[in-house]
């Protein structure tokens, strides 16, 4: 039911209007960081102002919602999001990644491939991929603007010097067609191959920093790298406790005081389907 | 075992009927009503109006009630609000020179034309806790204060601006009408360098803290202006606004602003000769210390435009001080910290466990090496 | 040290047979009623290597910016390669900045990334412009601390662990690395130690003419420009007083101020 004392999806028309110039700005310039103005929302800054917002502006009555976080649908941040969607734009909502039109998501893409027609809409903290080597947005802006993009790869050459290995583990930076150098939000690097050639358009929100950025379907994405040091999208070397899967992003649950531990899929709803079709892990019968 | 790993639905639920009771507090001690708020706690109003951008003692005392005291929560909880209101019309700019006076005063003039009109400051009371207060019932005996009067008698006074007396002298710099239409920073995003209309709006609904420390910060030597108050006023002005269909302004209410004009030594330009510069500060309600503050931040940040030197004091870096005043953006971002970020912690554990091993590995092949070393 | 190559030979070599790298009329640069550089005029030839000199205030420093384009003269004209570099977009001048041009900094802090090792220090410029090959841009920063004479086991460390005369020499690296044409030096002995300087001078003399680099080097001391410096421009309270071939101006200065100039420092 919705709530009546706000317009659908809880954000006035014009305001939805000028997200949405903004997205389509974004989306015909790929990586490019849009400047937009963002709302105050009900919700604080950095707890996803900027993915709402953009999910304020992409969602129609039709809309089916999933909203993940951490890769889970179950995770405090994510229900409270889903809720206040349900509530103001009364839209259906669902765990199944098949089954969802609109994703809102934060900090993972799910397992399972996207396709054309669904969107999936990042929560982003620090829109600006050079911010950690040079923090004046004046200068960062310039250096986008000219392709100056050498002092990111001093970052990366440091890191090898220091550690045999790009040692960035997640916000690994991509670089958009060729052109711009983007940050993926904080999604693990072992995501960062999905971000490219995905059939889904891509959208990516930054409320406090007032940024837009998107990546339409196909868009060639590519994770920055030495010949010699090539990326690669790295994760634990463990299967799946529950279901069993060696391919998927997993989380890593302390189970006891004596340093019990298991490792499970991030992707709850990949995890469940997977145990629904019969597969099961090292402790499947148990949890 | 798993799921109670992620929390939930019901922890969510519970969370906040828990808060509500903590909010209301003992049975057994009466609510707060919001005209109690509105009335005896108006200082805390008149600052969640301010960084709330949001002129309606009302809903300030609302929002006060439901953060229970938390400001910062409560001017959250206003701009959340009023993000939603429709835009009817802009209002013409409001005339303080026309503002119906409770408090007037000049720290560089000993007397001026209409006086100095102390009004209700904390000032020159002796910050000694008065235990009446904490008694119940006290007596309500009639206020002895007066309301201000003037010499000829209005009550109360339109007097101009001290700024005035010296721009007559051509003693202090001109501050003409701008020609365009100021930004609105609620309406577009910020944009740097940033003209000091923006930088104005984006002050008055900073922090207060943050720029009180920032105009602290300059008074102990970095990016040092010399101000003096030149003129520090509180009142009501009239808000109007035009209705083309009319043809003219009609006036909409009252709204109480703190004005504070600060007068700044300056010792000429590349193109001027030596005069007084400003500062400006212009806040909602009683918010004096807010308004003082204002301008000297606003005096510090217009170096460049007087052509004066940047000694890289932290009050000189406007987009230091424009991307960090904001108590909304910042209190968010501070605590989303608290969100979970196991993803991305798996990942930094992951190689640090990698880089870990391969260190072991590499230890104890040098320890293999070392004793033929020695033999050899 | 070993004796300069004959200034005027060279400098009457090239010029006349091949056109000027840096075409420089009429500039001039003020602060409101203070004049910090007017009415500049020189020609600079590939290969070739001016000293500015001139006692602090002279404007020696502000003429030596509105060349690098690190401040914007007021009026003048500057063209490099027979372009108009005041013309020219800001993306193509800092694209000239990162390839053809160097800038070294008095103060090494100004021109490294303290933050970063030496051999990210030399590698960015070869990163800005494209290189991609960890190894190799290794390999070409190791073999520039080589000729600069730093240990090569040093790659790793940051800047701020090294004394000052590794700093400029690190520092004048990480800006030749790219073989720039052109190379602007603000007092690059200042702050460092006689017997520091002299090295580091020598190392200069010797990549300046094994690279054919053209430069332009501002500084107070008139040794610098003895040892390194084909042609001379004597300024003061921001005019030139005096210029031509290096040799003639120290020997015969003709300018009451640098005949001043002269007797008060090269007696030492």
């Amino acid at each position: 039911m919705t709530d009546q004392a706000y317009t659908f999806a809880y954000l006035d028309e014009q305001t939805k209007r000028m997200i949405r110039r903004a997205l389509l700005k974004a989306l015909a310039v790929p990586g490019y960081q849009v400047p937009f103005a963002s709302r105050e929302m009900p919700m604080p800054y950095g707890w996803g102002t900027g993915g709402v917002q953009v999910t304020a502006a992409c969602l129609v009555p039709e809309d089916r919602l999933k909203v993940i976080d951490q890769g889970a649908d179950d995770t405090t941040n994510a229900v409270s999001i889903r809720r206040f969607f349900a509530r103001t734009a009364g839209v259906a909502t669902t765990e199944a990644t098949a089954e969802a039109t609109l994703i809102q998501t934060r900090h993972r893409i799910p397992e399972q491939p996207l396709r054309e027609g669904q969107i999936l809409v990042y929560q982003v903290p620090i829109p600006e991929p050079l911010r950690f080597l040079e923090p004046r947005e004046t200068e960062t802006r310039k250096m986008h603007e000219l392709e100056e993009y050498g002092l990111m790869h001093v970052k990366l050459y440091e890191d090898i010097a220091r550690h045999g290995t790009i040692a960035t583990s997640y916000a690994y930076p991509v670089k958009v067609e060729g052109r711009y150098v983007m940050d993926p939000s904080p999604i693990p690097k072992f995501d960062n191959p999905k971000l490219s050639g995905n059939a889904a358009i891509q959208l990516f929100g930054a409320g406090r920093e007032q940024r837009i950025y998107a990546l339409p379907p196909y868009t060639a994405v590519v994770s920055l790298d030495f010949d010699d040091h090539p990326f690669t999208a790295s994760k634990p070397g463990h299967a799946c406790d529950l279901c069993g899967a060696a391919h998927s992003y997993l989380d890593e649950v302390i189970t006891d005081d004596a340093g019990g531990r298991m490792f499970v899929c991030s992707d709850t709803d990949f995890c469940a389907g997977r145990r629904r079709e019969g597969h099961q892990g090292r402790l499947g019968g148990q949890a | 075992m798993y799921v109670a790993v992620k929390g939930g639905e019901r922890a969510i639920d519970n969370a906040h009927a828990w808060l509500a009771e903590e909010r209301r507090g003992a049975r057994d001690v009466p609510e707060l009503t919001i005209p109690q708020i509105r009335q005896q706690m108006a200082l805390a109003v008149n600052r969640v109006m301010a960084e709330g951008s949001l002129y309606d003692p009302d809903l300030a005392a609302l929002a006060i009630k439901q953060a229970r005291g938390d400001l910062i929560e409560a001017v959250f909880l206003i701009r959340a609000y009023r993000t939603t209101l429709p835009r009817f019309a802009a209002s013409n700019p409001v005339d303080t020179a026309q503002m119906a006076l409770d408090r007037r005063i000049s720290a560089t003039f000993k007397d001026l034309p209409g006086g100095q009109i102390l009004g209700p400051t904390f000032d020159y009371t002796h910050r000694l806790l008065d235990f009446t207060l904490m008694a119940e019932g006290a007596p309500e005996a009639p206020l002895p204060g007066q309301p201000p009067v003037a010499a000829d008698g209005d009550t109360p006074p339109h007097l101009p601006h001290v700024s005035e007396h010296l721009n007559h002298d051509g003693l202090i710099e001109p501050a003409p009408q701008g020609e365009t239409l100021p930004p609105d920073l609620t309406r577009s995003p910020m944009e740097l360098p940033a003209d000091r209309a923006l930088r104005l709006q984006a002050i008055t609904r900073g922090d207060e803290g943050f720029i009180l420390s920032m105009a602290y910060s300059t008074q102990r030597g970095y990016g040092r202006t010399h101000a003096f108050v030149g003129e520090l006023r509180l009142g009501r002005v009239a808000v109007e606004v035009d209705i083309p269909e009319l043809g003219f302004a009609v006036e909409i209410g009252e709204i109480e602003l703190t004005e504070c004009e600060t007068v700044n030594q300056f010792k000429g330009s590349r193109s001027e000769a030596p005069q007084f510069t400003r500062g400006y500060g212009l806040v909602f309600g009683q918010s004096e210390r807010k308004a003082i503050a204002m301008s000297l931040v606003d005096r510090a940040l217009r170096w460049k435009e007087l052509g004066e030197d940047n000694i890289g004091a932290p009050a000189q870096d406007e987009e230091f001080v424009l991307m960090h005043a904001d108590n909304v953006q910042a209190t968010g971002f501070l605590e989303h910290i608290k969100l979970p970020h196991y993803v991305d912690f798996q990942a930094e554990m992951e190689l640090v466990r990698r880089l870990r091993a391969e260190a072991a590995a590499a230890e104890a092949q040098q320890h293999q090496q070392q004793p033929q070393e020695a033999a050899e | 040290m070993t004796q300069p190559q004959k200034a005027t030979e060279f400098s009457q070599s090239i010029r006349g047979a091949v056109a000027p790298l840096l075409q420089v009329a009429g500039l001039a640069k003020s602060y409101g009623a203070r004049i910090g550089c007017t009415d500049v005029s020189f020609d600079l030839f590939p290969g070739e290597v001016l000293g500015i000199v001139g006692e602090s205030g002279s404007g020696k420093s502000t003429l030596l910016s509105c060349l690098a384009g690190h401040q914007r003269p007021d009026q003048g004209q500057i063209l490099y390669d027979g372009q108009d570099v005041l013309a020219m977009a800001e993306t193509e001048r800092r694209r000239l900045s990162r390839t053809d041009w160097a800038f070294v900094h008095q103060n090494p802090r100004d021109g490294l990334r303290m933050g970063v090792s030496a051999g990210a220090n030399v590698g960015e410029r070869l990163m800005a412009i494209g290189a991609r090959h960890y190894g190799d841009i290794r390999a070409q920063a190791t073999d520039w601390l080589g000729r600069v004479e730093i240990d090569a086991n040093r790659i790793d460390d940051r800047p701020a662990a090294f004394s000052g005369g590794m700093q400029q020499r690190l520092q004048i690296a990480r800006n030749l690395v790219t073989a720039p044409r052109l190379v602007f030096m603000d007092e690059p002995t200042g702050g460092l130690d006689v017997s520091v300087q002299a090295r580091l001078l020598d190392l200069m003399r010797g990549l300046v003419r094994d690279m054919g680099l053209s430069v332009v080097i501002v500084t107070h001391d008139l040794a610098v420009v003895r040892l390194l410096a084909h042609r001379l421009m004597v300024m003061k309270s921001g005019r030139v007083v005096e210029q031509g071939l290096t040799d003639q101006v120290l020997d015969d200065p003709q300018h009451a101020y640098t005949q001043l100039l002269v007797s008060s420092v090269l007696q030492v």
